[in-house]
This record gives C-alpha cells, sequence and structure tokens, in this order.
C-alpha cells in the first residue's frame, strides 16, 4: 500500500505548521521521519490517518493518497480512513478499564460488529502473537492491560492496532517512553511487521531510524516560527553516509538539534 | 528573635530569623483559618444532627392525634419517605439523560463558540429560585401539561404510573417531576461536563485511531473514566431533589398516602413539603413530630451518600 504525498501543508487555525511535503512512502518497508523538536513530523504522520483535524481548527491543504485513492477526497469518512491506517502512540494508551483480551479486540467490536467467541479468540492470539507479547500474557488475558509493564503496554497497543488487520501502521515516537530493553523488543518487532505492513515511525533517535527503516524523511524548520518543511527523502543508508542536503549531514553528525 | 519580618531589614544581619521565623507568619495564620473553617463545618454539622435529635425524639411517640391522621410515627413517615424517594426518582429518570447529553454536549460534540454559552446557561438555571421554579410548575407548567395528563391516561393506563382520573389542572407529581428535573440539571450537568472535559487526550486518540466513531470514542474512552464522577453527579442530584421543598409543596396538593399513581388530584406527600406546609401551625408535640420526620429525612441523605460513596470506591477498586 504505496502512499502518495504530494504539496501537502498542514495548518492549526491561522498557523501554519509544516509546509509543501511531497513524498512517495513504499508498501511493505520501513519509513522513519527524523528531525528536531518541532519540526511537524509528528503533525505530518497524523495527517496520514487523518487524526491531524481531530483538533479544533486544524486542516490540511494538499493530495494525500494511499494504495491510489485519495484520503482528503469529499466522499471519505475519516472513521474508514482510521480502520486503514493504525496508529501506535507515543505513550502506551491501553484503554484503562479493559482487560488484555479486550483491549486487543476493542478496535474489532467497533461498529456495533459482533464477533464469535472462537472467532474473537483468534484473533487476540495472532494478534498477540504478532506483537511478540503472546507468551507473556497467555495466561492472564483477563487481567487488565494497565497492569503490564510500559514496554508490555505499548506491545499490547501493537497488537490492538494489528487486530484490524490495517494495510499501514503509523508509529508517533513509539520508544520515547520505555527502556532499552522493551525498546529493542519493540524494534526487533518492527523488523517483523515490516513484512505484512507499511510502516511509518516517527523517531527522536537517530541510531533507531538507522537500525529500523528502509527509508528516511528528515524535518526542519527554515527559522524558528517558519512552518517545518521537509528538507531530504532518500535511502536510509544514503542519509546516514552521504546525504543531498548539507542541513541533513549536520543534523545526522549531531552539529545541530 | 522578632517572629514579625521587617521588610525592610537587611537580610544579611539575622540570619537566624531568616532561617526560622521570616514568612510565617503567613503560613500560621493561614494554617489557622483554615482549621478553624473545617471544625467549624463539622460542628455545624454535628450541631444540626443534636437540633434534630433532641427536638425530634419526642416526636416519635407524642399523642395520636398529632400524626396527620396516620395512628402513629411509622405510619406517617413510611408513605413520607416513599413520596420522597419516589418524587426524586422521578426527577432523575427525567434528569439524568438529559443531564449526561448536555454534558456531552458541551465537552465533546459543539464548537466552543456554542459550548460555553450553553454551559453558561445550564449554570443559570440553578442560580433561579426554587420559589420561582414552583410558581412556573404550578401556574405556567401544570396547566400547560393538561392535555399530557389526558393522554397519557387514555394511552398508558396498564402502566400504574398512570393508571387513574387525570387531574384537570396538571398540578400534579408528574408535573413536580419535571419541575425537580430542570432543578436538579444544572448540578448534574456541570459535574458530569468537568469530568468529561478531564478525559486524558490520549485515550480519546487511542479510540479515534482504531477507527471509532465519536459515540464510540465516547463509549470506550470519556464513560470509563468519567464513570465515578457520574455516579457522584447523580447522586448530588438525588441529594438536592430529596430535599427540595417549594417545587413539590407550590405545586401539588398532597396527602400522605403510599401510590404509584402521578397524574392524579391526590400525590404522595413528601417530607420536606410535609414540614414547609405544618410547622406554622403547629403545637409543640405536632412540632417535634415535623422534626423528627426532618431527622428522618436527614438520615436517609445520609445514607444515601454513603451508598453513594461507596459504590464510587467499589467501581476505582476494580
Amino acid at each position: 500500500m504505496s502512499i502518495q504525498v504530494k504539496d501537502t501543508s498542514i495548518f492549526y487555525g491561522d498557523f501554519k505548521a509544516v509546509e509543501d511535503v511531497t513524498m512517495s512512502i513504499k508498501p511493505k518497508s520501513v519509513t522513519a521521519f527524523i528531525g528536531p523538536s518541532g519540526c511537524g513530523k509528528s503533525t505530518f504522520l497524523r495527517t496520514l490517518n487523518r487524526m491531524h483535524e481531530v483538533i479544533p481548527g486544524a486542516y490540511v491543504e494538499g493530495k494525500i493518497s494511499i494504495h491510489g485513492q485519495d484520503i482528503y477526497g469529499p466522499n471519505v469518512d475519516p472513521v474508514a480512513v482510521r480502520r486503514k491506517v493504525g496508529m501506535v502512540f507515543q505513550r502506551p494508551n491501553p484503554f484503562p478499564t479493559m482487560s488484555i483480551y479486550d483491549n486487543v479486540l476493542a478496535g474489532n467490536k467497533l461498529n456495533s460488529k459482533r464477533i464469535k467467541k472462537s472467532e474473537a479468540d483468534s484473533i487476540v492470539e495472532s494478534a498477540l502473537r504478532g506483537a511478540n507479547l503472546w507468551n507473556e500474557v497467555k495466561d492472564r488475558l483477563s487481567k487488565p492491560g494497565m497492569g503490564l509493564s510500559g514496554g508490555q503496554q505499548q506491545r499490547l497497543c501493537i497488537a490492538r492496532a494489528i487486530a484490524v488487520q490495517p494495510e499501514v501502521l503509523l508509529m508517533d515516537e513509539p520508544c520515547s517512553a520505555l527502556d532499552p530493553i522493551s525498546t529493542a523488543a519493540i524494534e526487533d518487532l518492527i523488523h517483523e511487521l515490516k513484512s505484512d505492513y507499511t510502516i511509518v515511525i516517527v523517531t527522536h533517535n537517530m541510531q533507531q531510524a538507522a537500525r529500523v527503516s528502509d527509508d528516511t524523511g528528515f524535518f526542519n524548520l527554515k527559522a524558528a516560527g517558519q512552518p517545518g518543511h521537509l528538507v531530504e527523502f532518500n535511502p536510509t543508508k544514503q542519509m546516514f553516509t552521504k546525504p543531498d542536503n548539507p542541513d541533513t549531514e549536520a543534523y545526522i553528525s549531531g552539529r545541530f538539534g | 528573635m522578632t517572629v514579625a519580618a521587617d521588610p525592610g531589614a537587611d537580610p544579611g544581619v539575622d540570619t537566624k530569623s531568616e532561617l526560622s521565623g521570616r514568612g510565617s507568619m503567613g503560613d500560621v495564620v493561614f494554617r489557622g483559618i483554615a482549621v478553624i473553617a473545617a471544625t467549624l463545618i463539622m460542628v455545624a454539622l454535628a450541631a444540626v444532627f443534636i437540633f434534630l435529635g433532641i427536638e425530634g425524639i419526642p416526636g416519635f411517640s407524642v399523642d395520636e392525634q398529632h400524626y396527620a391522621g396516620q395512628g402513629s410515627f411509622l405510619g406517617l413517615v413510611v408513605p413520607l419517605l416513599y413520596a420522597t424517594m419516589y418524587a426524586a426518582v422521578l426527577a432523575l429518570i427525567v434528569a439524568v439523560p438529559f443531564s449526561v447529553a448536555i454534558a456531552l454536549f458541551i465537552s465533546h460534540y459543539a464548537p466552543r463558540r456554542i459550548a460555553t454559552p450553553v454551559a453558561y446557561v445550564i449554570d443559570l438555571l440553578a442560580a433561579v429560585p426554587s420559589v420561582v421554579f414552583g410558581l412556573w410548575g404550578a401556574v405556567v407548567l401544570g396547566p400547560y401539561l393538561v392535555p399530557t395528563h389526558a393522554w397519557l391516561s387514555e394511552n398508558l393506563a396498564w402502566l400504574p404510573f398512570f393508571d387513574g382520573q387525570p387531574s384537570g389542572n396538571g398540578r400534579t407529581l408528574f408535573t413536580a417531576s419535571i419541575v425537580l428535573a430542570v432543578m436538579i440539571l444544572p448540578i448534574i450537568t456541570s459535574i458530569c461536563r468537568e469530568v468529561f472535559a478531564q478525559t486524558p487526550r490520549l485515550h480519546e486518540e487511542a479510540a479515534l485511531a482504531l477507527g471509532a466513531t465519536r459515540w464510540e470514542m465516547v463509549r470506550y474512552a470519556v464513560f470509563p473514566y468519567a464513570r465515578s464522577g457520574m455516579v457522584s453527579a447523580v447522586m448530588l442530584g438525588l441529594g438536592r431533589a430529596l430535599g427540595e421543598t417549594m417545587a413539590i409543596a407550590m405545586i401539588v396538593s398532597p396527602k400522605v398516602l403510599i401510590s404509584l399513581f402521578i397524574i392524579g388530584t391526590n400525590n404522595p406527600e413528601t417530607i420536606a413539603a410535609h414540614i414547609a406546609q405544618g410547622y406554622k401551625e403547629s403545637t409543640p408535640d405536632r412540632l417535634s413530630v415535623l422534626i423528627a420526620t426532618g431527622l428522618v429525612l436527614f438520615a436517609f441523605t445520609f445514607l444515601v451518600n454513603a451508598l453513594a460513596r461507596w459504590i464510587v470506591a467499589r467501581g476505582r477498586a476494580k
């Protein structure tokens, strides 16, 4: 499911947060966005599943299409877009009142769908296996999701996202609240997931981008108070060895940001 | 060492007072005020309870002529308590769905420029004196609802609430419950609104990102988070409805009786209305009976609140 982005600008009311992004994200690969804080990479990520417009006054200009379909087209329901494009957030956010089992099934139970018990069991198992969490939680599926460790909660959120079988998985700094061991577990998982899903990940950690991604986009601000923009978008190998843009090189080599 | 700090003094001169005394005057005063305020409210509550006890306990057993024709204290207080609860529950049935819906509208559906004025108007409802509500109910709403009464008794007579001769002037428990509902709506709405608005953004986004519609997001993220707050809101509304006097006293012509029928001319009388209508022309014995019924109301509201807290606490522990 390739994602085509053309001349996209993103606004919060009058404030233009991101300007003129054009890129092409390859299917079944991992694409990472890096850049300094406030450069709009998370904002941009949230436009890919129309979560940006949840904030009052926020809107998007330009064209974003997934698998050839314009997701901002006039007849497109944002709810339907979000079912196709899953999302994992910065901080793990399992539903606090639900058990592990119900958390995984939360997305499947939406839109008043009824699922048979046997079918539900198999969805839960395969999603949890998919998120490398099955062996750790299989004996306590009825316990609350909040009882897990931070890293396990984040994998539970990944299981919840993949249980509805999306085509694209967006991850907004999924490891920023986790310790190094949990981070390694999530990174391994990303490697496995990319055979089934198109993954887009925002990260502050350049080593992480280098480890997990196939392509990397570097976002930056032109100046303080100016909108963020996409400086360079290239295969990760090239970005970290001989980037086209001197700003990219300066950022990656640690000269600013 | 002086405790009173002189703002003009050189701080370097008296280091001892700098460390131990300076600025603590404000703390002492504030702490004193806080402690006094907290104590005062406890004392006031205890005083009310003691007053009710001393003045009311004799009312449990006076000459039977003082029990408004009911023969004994229990014979009087049971129907009164029943009516009090009945009216309050009817009001809650009307008010809670509206309050929750309005609160949701304000916190999650309406654009801000509409939500703020709506919230303001609802809060203003709470400022309307209950006498005005009572007057409105008796003079405006009651007559207006007469056709509704007739319709209910014609078409829904198979329900015990509507089975009987409807009142010709609309001054019934049915009308009174609606007025009561309007009166308790602001408190329930504003508390629900506050807790709804505090739902963590993270939980809301978790639901939305899974492809939840707005209503599903409310069910997944907002209601579970707000549940205990909603119970408190309903209980506060119930508390107000239990103690509310004027609306019922002004609208209905009450009798001491137990009945489910709510659209007739004879309506069950609540404790608060019974006291309000009886205390002016009362003998000392009659007065102590009234105070005793007040004591029962006090104990009952206390129980309701304790029960509510227990429910809330149990909900949290899960």
